[in-house]
């Protein structure tokens, strides 16, 4: 197997827990905390195929990832800001009862 | 003679690490600068809980720790063998992975954090292309290790004071970062060595080219150690603590030994950043006068170091602790803009740096300086509301 | 080299199934820490070293710490025993282990990746400045401003509501 191969399987693993734990969670933290892991199995491929691609790119590939950083930093952000403006209405932060449009 | 004392620590390490087998010398070599660091500044850690008791025992005229060696100077060992003889209480509620790992994680980051500090011409243990960001992110793993202490004791005054630790230690975050922006903006690295090299050569008369001889950098220095005060916990930021009011946060249920790694922790961090102030600003190992180099470069940044270690002393024994929102307020309304306007400043040093014009050099200084100091003026103002225009007045002396 | 990605990957793993399965919340969140502190290790592996600092410096430092905080700030009970997951959570693992199976042999049948082994040089810190602020300075700016609106975003959504917003005017 090459170091390529090694490296997208992790991530592949990891997006599919991230998944799993976005689609199962009640609690909507950890959808969100679900979707981090997704972000960051993004990241592992990127930077693999930026250092073993065989291609003379540059940096292009670290600074792709450095913009998902940036942008998981303000999703996180907004996306439990959310999450609190919810709690405040409805008193739960489960995905499930969060049904209607009006608060 | 001047190279041979500045190279001794270098030789030293070589003709250790040239003592075991080949294959082992590079492991060998990072065993021993890992082991150097955690000893010197262990040791430090032991002379400056007796500085400290000593200074503040001096600025409230009574003796301090005065039993135990000549001048009490044993007291440290006293204390250390008292904490490890102690009992480990672990309460019964408490989370008994979190509570026992918090300490640990508490050390360790820190540790590693001192290795990418250049402590002298040749005593770097790990040289790192971005040494300054390792260091900030190490530095932030230790708000994971409060939570963990806070929240893993099971006790409502340690979860409060995690609480206030964190969101404190997030919040001075920025400006410190800003503050050390300064630097990295002007001398165009991130290596921690690269920065002690761009603060090479000396002014006409000797004085040497530090950061902290221009406008941007005094300001950058004065933000640093600020925000420093905060990160590390000390008075008048000690609001987490607070053992008047939330009787020692986060700590209030570790005892004995875990209780000295949470002490040493802080304490290491506090001498990691300000060996990064150092690093940034006062030209780390360099010394001050060009005809002072013949002294070693790690005198200078121990010298330095212990400076730094004195004003946090004086500081704490003097200033009075800040409310929760004053704490705040001052963070994001006084702290950050200003940061933002020491940035301006060092760009406008560095864009106006090929000025050749005769009296360019005042020019520079009043356009950089006049950056920081009206918005100081003008956040200084409005942090401190009527309470900066009205005359001054003694409410208790009267 | 080798064994540090062995352990780091296994690490990874083990540590988002734990942050996805545990029971009590703060657990989750601090499994999430050990992953992200992980995946800076695989990233380090990569010679990437400052994007695995970033990382540690992001995740590990903000965003976990926010998470934590909105954890405590949102809880009702300190474990919600009963129900962990939507009703249909077999449905949702079988998507998720499909999505995963589909890339793994993907992956692994592809004949289009590079087979070479030759890794490119790692890049200093300089270079990835420079790309940054040539190449790059649209993306640089479109995210300057992405975080100040998520910063006032965030900001107002999470600020109390004032007591009159009950749909009267303001008395003039």
């Amino acid at each position: 197997m090459s170091p390529l191969e090694r490296y997208l399987i992790v991530a592949a693993l990891l997006f599919g827990v991230g998944l799993a734990g976005a689609l199962t969670r009640r609690n909507a933290i950890l959808a969100l905390a679900g979707i981090e892991l997704m972000l960051t199995a993004v990241n592992l491929n990127l930077i693999a195929f930026w250092r073993h691609g065989g291609h003379d790119a540059g940096a292009a590939g670290q600074v792709f990832v450095l913009f998902v950083i940036a942008v998981a930093a303000a999703e996180t952000a907004v996306g439990l800001a959310l999450i609190i403006a919810l709690f405040r209405h409805r008193r739960t932060v489960h995905l499930d009862e969060a049904d209607q449009l009006r608060g | 003679m001047v190279e041979l004392l500045e190279q001794a620590p270098l030789k030293l390490g070589q003709w250790l690490v040239a003592r075991v087998p080949q294959a082992w010398q590079p492991v060998a070599g990072a065993c021993l600068g890992a082991a150097l660091i955690v000893a010197v500044f262990a040791g430090l850690f032991a002379l400056t809980t007796w500085l400290e008791r000593k200074g503040l025992a001096r600025m409230q005229n009574r003796p301090g720790p005065n039993r135990v060696g000549p001048a009490g100077l044993l007291q440290p060992a006293a204390d250390g063998l008292k904490m490890l003889f102690k009992e480990d209480i672990r309460p019964f509620a408490a989370d008994r992975w979190v509570h026992t790992l918090a300490p640990l994680l508490k050390v360790v980051p820190v540790v590693c954090a001192l290795a990418v500090i250049p402590f002298g011409r040749h005593l770097v243990a790990l040289d790192l292309d971005a040494g300054l960001v390792f260091f900030f992110a190490m530095g932030s793993v230790t708000e994971v290790a409060l939570f963990m202490a806070g929240w893993g004791s099971r006790n409502k005054y340690s979860l409060l004071g995690a609480m206030r630790a964190i969101a404190q230690l997030i919040s001075y975050e920025v400006p410190l970062a800003l503050a050390a922006l300064t630097a990295v903006l002007v001398s165009g690295s991130l290596s921690l060595s690269a920065i002690v090299d761009s603060q090479a050569g000396a002014y006409p008369g000797g004085l040497a080219r530090w950061h902290v001889f221009t406008p941007w950098g005094l300001a950058g220095l004065v933000l640093f150690f600020t925000a420093t005060t905060a990160k590390a916990n000390r008075a008048p930021f000690d609001l987490p603590e607070g053992e008047s009011e939330i009787i020692a946060g986060h700590l209030v249920e570790y005892s004995g030994f875990k209780y000295a790694l949470f002490f040493l922790g802080e304490y290491l961090l506090l001498f990691g950043y300000s060996a990064v102030g150092i690093t940034l600003f006062l030209g780390g190992w360099r010394a001050p006068l060009v005809w002072l180099e013949w002294v070693p470069s790690y005198v200078w940044f121990a010298l330095k170091l212990l400076v730094c270690i004195a004003w946090f002393i004086w500081l704490r024994g003097t200033v009075p602790r800040l409310r929760a929102d004053q704490l705040m307020h001052f963070a994001w309304k006084f702290l950050l803009p200003l940061g933002l306007a020491a940035n301006l400043a060092a760009m406008l040093w560095q864009a106006t740096a090929d000025w050749t014009f005769a009296g360019a050099t005042p020019v520079r200084w009043a356009l950089a300086g006049g950056l920081v100091l009206v918005p100081y003026q003008i956040l200084g103002r409005s942090l401190m509301g009527e309470a900066a225009t009205l005359p001054r007045r003694y409410r208790f002396a009267e | 080299m080798e064994t540090a990605f062995q352990l780091l990957a296994a690490g990874v793993l083990v540590a988002a199934v734990a942050a996805m399965s545990l029971r009590q919340l703060v657990h989750c969140a601090l499994c999430l820490v050990a992953v992200f502190a992980a995946a800076a290790g695989l990233f380090l592996t990569l010679g990437a070293e400052f994007l695995a600092f970033a990382q540690v410096l992001v995740y590990v430092g903000a965003i976990s710490i926010l998470i934590v905080f909105a954890m405590l700030l949102t809880r009702t009970r300190a474990v919600d025993p009963a129900d962990l997951s939507v009703r249909p959570r077999a449905l949702g693992i079988m998507v998720a282990g499909a999505v995963t199976g589909l890339v793994v042999a993907a992956v692994l049948a592809s004949g289009a990746l590079p087979d070479k082994t030759a890794a490119t040089p790692a890049v200093p810190v300089r270079e990835l400045g420079r790309e940054l602020m040539t190449q790059q300075v649209p993306a640089l700016l479109a995210v300057g401003l992405l975080l100040t609106a998520a910063l006032i975003g965030a900001v107002v959504l999470a600020l109390r509501e004032p007591p009159a917003a009950t749909g009267k005017e303001p008395r003039p």
